[in-house]
């Protein structure tokens, strides 16, 4: 599943072009197995570009790039059913309820019936839903929908997941149980790929890249971004870096 | 597999969640099989037919008897002079009138043979070629049925002549129809959604909270389509003109006038199915099957109103095309003027005054 | 006072969206609402906005009441909804001169206002505004919001999808726009952004729970919050803390635990576990909360936070 040296996920000049305009210029950077790694940067820098080629929603113009022990260009079945993806806009049906959700994706992405309903009372029992499981999904509120959102992404325990700014417009304290979440996943081995605007959520991820017009101007741990750019904080860091 | 099953079972799930996919899932074969099965009928009753008897004699009257114990037919009057037969067909009071010829018993009884005329308003091709067909065959048996008694066969001759389309052109009918049709549903159609998009976009929550006044923001959107819909109208009266030859024969600038006043009335539809809808979506359902579904079915376009079974025939006083189609057709092929329409255009008024009013009133000064 | 909201009530069918909910703004005030998704800050902008009324209670601005005179309040605010409301089909420069004309003045008239705005978007002012990046969308609403000079401004998280950059560069503006004396009301689920407002109001599922100075919020009087840091890094010891008898709350704040207290007491108790984990990176210190610790200690108070969700239903 990994690389030779326990890469994950491994890319090489990455090139995306959309005509004329360059999305993605020569991307390079590898991550970790188990590491939550951090993918932020601008609006149109080019970040939900490079996700969706990694998720194998879009093919890259050039570049090496292999998710999960696949190549991008031949193999994107296979790289499908190895993650989980989840993102701020949509995540399950309004008109299902929390149970049917679970049920449908479990289903997609290939568990038998023993197993999906052993794991659906764990997790409905982990985050208190039980009592609501079949309550439609557009009747729950905004917090728990996002983590079960979440919890439906990895249950097929996936070897990545990827989080499109998961936390937009959540309170703060759900928005800390949800990196919670997050963290007990790496636990389980999945490496999670995630992109946020909210800074402080930044310095939870092992390491952490921003892009900015297209190309990656940093990458490096928390800690060794503040001190390289001499910040207090991934926001100074960010303002520093993102500001033309 | 069980992805594939898993995935089919949530469709379902969606479609029997969502009333409105139901509604057109049953709801629209229902409607439609029970419409187009009482609609498209190859039956004629209570047609009405004058008789001008220019010989009133025994065999002529009889013959009259005959045509109006058919079951088929009622009397509409009986005329004396040929100009009353324009007359009778410029006011919509008759279908056919029956011209029995001058001395026809005499003739029937001395030469053997005799002709009767049958006179039809072919404003309606398809119900006029029927309603021929009939009269003539009641006319047929009987003959044969008195011919029993002579010892020669007498020969009842049978001219038809049709008035306003002689050549009983499906165009002549298709014109009116069309302009209805059309008219209506890019009027209605455009205004609907038009509104109905800026609510969907966001953008009308702006236009709110600004000195718009709701007139404004009505007249605003609806002007443009007006025009638009003019030179619609004009368009068709010329094709219809200059490719299928379809005459103009009274008043061009009546026929504009109508015209202009179904518009608005279509426009007024359109904001009030606005009003309504929420979704652009939602905006052009209701109008295709709100509006278009009965201009075609109900209003005379295509299916003769007069051989619908009474409760349609009922409901077709309801829907504005139909009155818009009789209007230009007595413009257009009978060349009538303001004399014989006023009924009809005062309905239409009416109409369009109560639209412009609910829809007014159900403009929303504020969201939700 | 320029805004006052007097006991706001307001429902949509089983669900209350604000309840009871009274501040007031002053003249020439930057005050900002504060608080997550569902908690009623567009209802109430609305309701400001004369867009919806409220089941009960009023809302005055100057010296009209927003549900009877609105027609006049319509005149006088310059609103941004929370989700993008221009044209997409019409350009930068088409969309500013409708609504310049909407309000029955010109793009030139009140130039100078928005001038600061609009230049950053001015070169690409022929592009259809649908084009445009988010953080172009909002300078644009935003210029077309004041291009009337209203006399009070109304953005309804003007500031949500937007990059860190972008944002700090909008408030930004928001502070210059103060300084012509125009009265401004923001929300934002933003707690940062919240430390720019003159006062901010705190907003969590239709209740108002505090408003004040950002600086002033919550009890200053006991000093409670503690953070820890760590060179190992500090998730493992998040676990550990919650275990604690001494520990009310703990959670994660960026590369710190934040670390509530159940009393002064018990400081010297935590201060001996903290030395049984011989970590020498650790650092733990007293703080003083800022407004993200306000807002989930005036959060946690709500009785359904500590809870498992389920029982709420």
């Amino acid at each position: 599943m990994t690389g030779a040296n326990g890469h994950i996920i491994e890319v090489k000049d990455l090139v995306k072009k959309f005509g004329s305009f360059v999305a993605n210029d020569r991307l390079t950077f590898h991550v970790e197995k188990g590491e939550i790694f951090g993918f932020l940067g601008a609006n149109g820098a080019g970040k939900t570009t490079a996700m969706r080629i990694l998720c194998g929603l879009s093919y890259p113009s050039s570049g090496d790039i292999m998710v999960a022990g696949h190549d991008v260009y031949n193999e994107r079945e296979k790289i499908k059913r190895k993650i989980g993806y989840m993102s701020q806009k949509f995540s399950l049906y309004d008109d299902l309820s929390v149970s049917e959700n679970i049920r449908l994706y479990a289903g997609i992405y290939g568990l038998g019936r023993k197993q999906i309903a052993s794991r659906e009372d764990q997790l409905l029992e982990r985050l208190g839903l039980t009592n609501i499981r079949k309550r439609l999904i557009r009747e729950i509120p905004l917090g728990w929908k996002q983590k079960l959102a979440f919890s439906v992404a990895i249950f097929h325990k996936p070897a990545i997941v990827f989080l499109d700014e998961p936390t937009g417009g959540v309170d703060p304290i759900t928005r800390r149980q949800f990196w919670e979440m997050i963290h007990d996943a790496t636990l389980e081995g999945i490496t999670v790929f995630v992109t946020t605007h909210y800074m402080d959520e930044a310095e939870y991820c092992d390491r952490v890249s921003i892009m900015v017009e297209g190309r990656i101007e940093a990458l490096d741990t928390p800690a060794g971004l503040k001190q390289s750019y001499e910040s207090k904080n991934m926001n100074e860091v960010f303002l520093k870096l993102a500001r033309t | 597999m069980n992805r594939f099953f898993g995935f089919v079972k949530k469709e379902f799930q969606h479609i029997f969640r969502d009333k409105r996919t139901l509604l057109i899932l049953f709801g629209l074969p229902i409607v439609m099989i029970v419409l187009f099965g009482y609609v498209v009928t190859t039956e004629i009753s209570d047609v009405e037919v004058g008789i001008w008897d220019r010989s009133m004699d025994q065999t002529s009257i009889q013959a009259t008897q005959k045509i109006f114990s058919s079951g088929y037919f009622v009397p509409a009057g009986y005329l004396e002079r040929e100009e009353e037969i324009g007359e009778l067909f410029h006011s919509g009071n008759a279908k056919v009138v029956v011209v029995f010829e001058a001395g026809f018993e005499k003739n029937l009884k001395r030469d053997n043979r005799a002709s009767i005329r049958l006179i039809t308003d072919a404003s309606d091709a398809n119900s006029a070629q029927l309603a021929q067909t009939y009269l003539q065959g009641v006319l047929m048996s009987y003959f044969q049925s008195i011919n029993q008694d002579v010892r020669l066969p007498w020969t009842v001759n049978v001219e038809s002549r049709m008035y306003y389309n002689e050549e009983l052109k499906g165009v002549y009918m298709f014109v009116p129809g069309l302009m209805a049709l059309i008219l209506m549903l890019i009027s209605a159609l455009m205004t609907s959604v038009t509104i109905t998009r800026e609510k969907e976009f966001g953008t009308m929550e702006l236009l709110l909270a600004s000195p718009l006044k709701p007139r404004e923001i009505i007249l605003g959107k609806v002007t443009p389509y007006v025009f638009l819909s003019f030179v619609n109208a004009l368009t068709i009266i010329l094709l219809g003109f200059l490719v299928f030859k379809v005459p103009v024969v009274g008043s061009i600038w009546l026929l504009l006038l109508v015209c202009m006043l179904y518009i608005t009335l279509a426009l007024s539809l359109g904001v009030l199915i606005s009003t309504s809808a929420k979704t652009q979506q939602v905006a052009m359902f209701m109008s295709l099957l709100g509006l278009m579904l009965p201009t075609i079915l109900l209003s005379g376009f295509i299916f003769p109103i007069d051989n619908m079974p009474r409760i349609l025939q009922w409901l077709t006083h309801i829907m504005p095309p139909r009155w818009f189609i009789v209007i230009v057709k007595n413009i257009m092929l009978k060349g009538t003027g303001l004399a014989h329409i006023w009924k009809e255009s005062l309905i239409l008024l009416g109409m369009t005054l109560f639209f412009i009013l609910a829809a007014v009133k159900r403009f929303n000064i504020r969201l939700k | 006072m320029s805004l006052i909201l007097d006991h706001i009530d307001k429902s949509f069918e089983s669900v209350k969206a604000l309840n009871q909910v009274s501040f007031e703004v002053k003249e020439g005030e930057l005050f900002g609402l504060i608080g997550p998704d569902g908690a009623g800050k567009s209802t109430l902008f609305r309701i400001m906005a004369s867009l919806l009324v409220p089941d009960s209670g009023r809302c005055s601005m100057l010296a009209y009441d927003v549900n009877k005179d609105y027609r006049e309040v319509r005149k006088i605010i310059g609103y941004m909804p929370g989700r993008f409301s221009l044209y997409m089909d019409l350009s930068v420069e088409e969309n500013l001169a409708f609504y310049a004309r909407v309000f029955g003045t010109t793009i030139n008239e009140n130039y100078d206002l928005i001038k600061d705005v609009y230049e950053q978007i001015a070169p690409y002012k022929k592009r259809l505004a649908g084009k445009l990046s988010g953080g172009m969308k909002q300078k644009l609403a935003l210029s077309c919001a004041l291009i009337h000079r209203p006399r009070i401004l109304i953005l309804d998280e003007p500031t949500t999808g937007v990059d860190a950059v972008s944002r700090r560069e909008f408030w930004e503006m928001l502070k210059q726009i103060q300084g012509e004396g125009i009265t401004t009301v923001v929300s934002t689920p933003y707690m940062d952004e919240a430390e720019l407002c003159d006062r901010v109001a705190l907003l969590q599922k239709g209740e108002l729970l505090a408003v004040s100075d950002p600086s002033a919020l919550g009890d200053e009087g006991e000093k409670l919050l503690y953070s820890l840091r760590s060179a190992k890094g500090v998730y493992a010891y998040l676990e550990q803390l919650r275990q604690l008898e001494e520990c009310r709350h703990a959670w994660l704040f960026g590369d710190e635990l934040h670390v509530t207290l159940r009393s002064e007491a018990d400081a010297p108790g935590v201060n001996k576990v903290l030395e049984s984990w011989q970590d020498e990176s650790l650092r733990w210190q007293s703080i003083v909360p800022g407004i993200e610790d306000r807002f989930m200690g005036l959060l946690a108070q709500e009785p359904e936070r500590l809870s498992d969700q389920g029982e709420e239903l």
